[in-house]
């Protein structure tokens, strides 16, 4: 663990990803108290303002601040990731371990579920999800997740077969351990390592899936404050006021690639192969 | 034919056998080819006949590939025998289902071959060492004197039961499997080949360690193991394994001074005795073990056996005893018996 730490410590990119996020979340947490303005009060007086001392980022159409909403947006944001990757990371990994565990006729259905699933685009699939669900946040996080179900099943299915007839799952089985309690006590920490890199990563895609169906009009409720939505009406006004497109913009691009960066040093990190690479 | 019957009848009412093994096989079958799918019949374990008494150790050899570790799994049922009966303390164990099985689980352990790879790395050895007694609800109010008095019965002290399995050496890590295989108050153990990860200094702890874990428990003992001077060193009675057959057995002594089979011989004198009188017998095997998918007829071994005749080659040789306590499968044996009995 230590050494694990150190590792990733000495991947400097990926540390200041972690640094990134880190001051998102704290954003995203505390956003009440850091926005300096509300993000749902128009301001008749100040409609499309540039970047100055009074708005920051300037203000939209409506004369709201563009900050204050960047900072809220960052909230549903990460509530999309966060509840949206559980939601994948526990389907998939469940349905990966027992198809990789149990073998056989259950694998093979399993398999063909996510085999169907990955034959579509993912964001094509999410839009036929929420057209048909219909826009909400709980919808797009329902349809974000299940879009990402086959990635943690397929890891999991061949992390699982990579490990499956290692001696100490033997010995549990020679001991009379249930299969159940073998999946969750032998397998699940040993396949571990995968697994958190593809949380990782995920939780970008899950922001950018996020970001671009709002944009689209068929993410969030469009009076919630999300990058993606103020992103889609900032368009309109980009030859007058681009601010108001930009900002949103480079808050998801600057997460998004700090999950991904976090995640390739969270690979390096946790791979023994790469070990004494690149030091 | 009578003689074997009725000896291993004999054998059956003694209430000493903790385990009956008879015709036991294991053959693994593959498929080959994409639309006529051929068929391939790999024979492990071919026809096992032999009873483990309790209290004793008994030793099997072999080469690799032979079906030793097979042997091992069968007894266990970690892996389920193709044909043949298998008994345990009077219960058959191909009958059980697999709760019953589950719960029977408790009464024989294993002790395996590579102690790098049979600890779970993301365990805590207390863990480890307690998962028997979890599963089978054993020792419930005691359970963690009881981890730190298994650990020290091997060797380890309890000051390191929070730690990790790649934390010990491999000798360290092969005692605690044996408190893993011993928590559970076991009375048989299979030892999978368990000295021959480790180095010779080694090798001669674990088995001291075996050796008195038995006569302290009444444990008794299937060891598996290729190197021949180990099994006498652990063994009551010794088995030795060609092929997926059991070719001879007999106790130690007898298997060492007084071997009969042609292969045991040739085994014995493959490794350097020091007393030169005891080597009877100089032939060093020619060729290579045939492939267990393709079986030679008759006698498995008669590709190879230097005193092989006709009958060798058409016949397969029953396993019988051939003098009390001393069972062999050779034709060089029942010849007379044979003719008598026509």
């Amino acid at each position: 663990m230590r050494e694990f730490c150190y590792r990733f410590y000495k991947n400097k990119l990926a540390f200041l990803g972690f640094i990134i996020l880190f001051i998102f979340l704290v954003m995203a947490i505390f956003a009440p108290y850091l926005a300096p303005y509300d993000p749902f009060q128009m301001d008749p007086q100040a409609m499309l303002q540039p970047p100055g001392a009074d708005h920051l980022f300037g203000t939209d159409q409506f004369g709201r601040d563009i900050l204050s909403r960047i900072i809220f947006g960052s909230r549903i944001s990460f509530k999309v990731g966060l509840i949206s990757v559980g939601l994948s990371l526990i389907v998939g990994v469940s349905m990966g371990i027992v198809a990789g565990y149990y073998g056989g006729w259950l694998d093979n259905l399993i398999s063909r579920i996510m085999d169907v699933m990955f034959s579509f685009p993912q964001i094509f699939l999410a839009l036929v999800i929420m057209a048909v669900l219909g826009t909400s946040s709980t919808n797009l996080m329902l349809a974000i997740g299940l879009v990402y179900i086959p990635i943690f099943g397929r890891i999991a299915r061949a992390s699982v077969l990579s490990i499956k007839d290692s001696l100490y799952i033997e010995a549990a089985n020679s001991i009379g351990v249930s299969n159940l309690i073998i999946m969750l006590r032998h397998i699940l920490p040993n396949i571990m390592a995968p697994i958190i890199v593809q949380t990782t990563l995920s939780f970008g895609f899950a922001i950018r899936a996020e970001a671009a169906l709002s944009f689209l009009g068929l993410g969030v409720e469009a009076d919630i404050p999300s990058w993606g939505i103020m992103l889609n009406q900032g368009k309109d006004w980009m030859e007058m006021a681009w601010w108001n497109a930009v900002f949103p913009g480079l808050s998801a691009t600057l997460a998004i690639l700090s999950f991904n960066i976090l995640g390739d040093g969270l690979r390096d990190a946790l791979d023994p192969r790469l070990r004494n690479e690149g030091e | 034919m009578l003689t074997t019957n009725n000896n291993l009848s004999s054998q059956n009412k003694d209430s000493k056998v903790l385990l009956k093994i008879r015709n036991l096989k294991k053959h693994f079958i593959s498929k080959k080819g994409l639309f006529f799918s051929k068929e391939e019949r790999v024979k492990a374990v071919d026809g096992l006949n032999f009873n483990i008494y309790r209290g004793e150790t008994l030793g099997i050899v072999g080469e690799s590939g032979c079906g030793k570790s097979t042997t091992g799994r069968l007894l266990l049922r970690l892996i389920k025998a193709t044909a043949g009966q298998l008994e345990f303390d009077g219960v058959n164990l191909m009958d059980l289902n697999k709760k019953e099985l589950t719960a029977m689980r408790h009464r024989f352990q294993m002790i395996f071959q590579d102690p790098f790879a049979s600890l779970n790395p993301r365990l805590k050895i207390k863990k480890i060492v307690a998962e028997p007694m979890l599963t089978h609800q054993l020792h419930k109010a005691d359970r963690a004197d009881r981890v730190k008095a298994l650990l020290e019965e091997v060797g380890i002290s309890s000051s390191y039961l929070n730690r990790y399995p790649h934390e010990f050496s491999g000798g360290q890590r092969q005692r605690i499997g044996i408190a893993r295989a011993l928590a559970a108050e076991p009375e048989f153990i299979v030892a999978d080949e368990p000295v021959a990860a480790l180095d010779v200094s080694i090798q001669a702890q674990i088995l001291n360690l075996l050796n008195k874990l038995q006569a302290e428990l009444g444990l008794t003992m299937l060891f598996i193991a290729h190197d021949l001077s180990v099994v006498q060193y652990i063994s009551d009675r010794i088995g030795v394994m060609y092929l997926g057959k059991m070719v001879e057995l007999t106790n130690s002594d007898q298997l060492y001074q007084q071997p009969l089979h042609p292969y045991t011989k040739a085994l014995l004198a493959a490794i350097p005795v020091p007393d030169p009188e005891l080597r009877t017998n100089k032939n060093h095997l020619a060729g290579e073990v045939p492939s267990p998918l393709n079986p030679p007829r008759g006698c498995n071994f008669n590709t190879r056996c230097p005193a092989a005749f006709a009958k060798c080659r058409e016949i397969e040789p029953e396993f019988k005893e051939i003098k009390p306590g001393h069972f062999c499968a050779c034709h060089l044996y029942s010849r007379e018996e044979k003719t008598n009995e026509n």
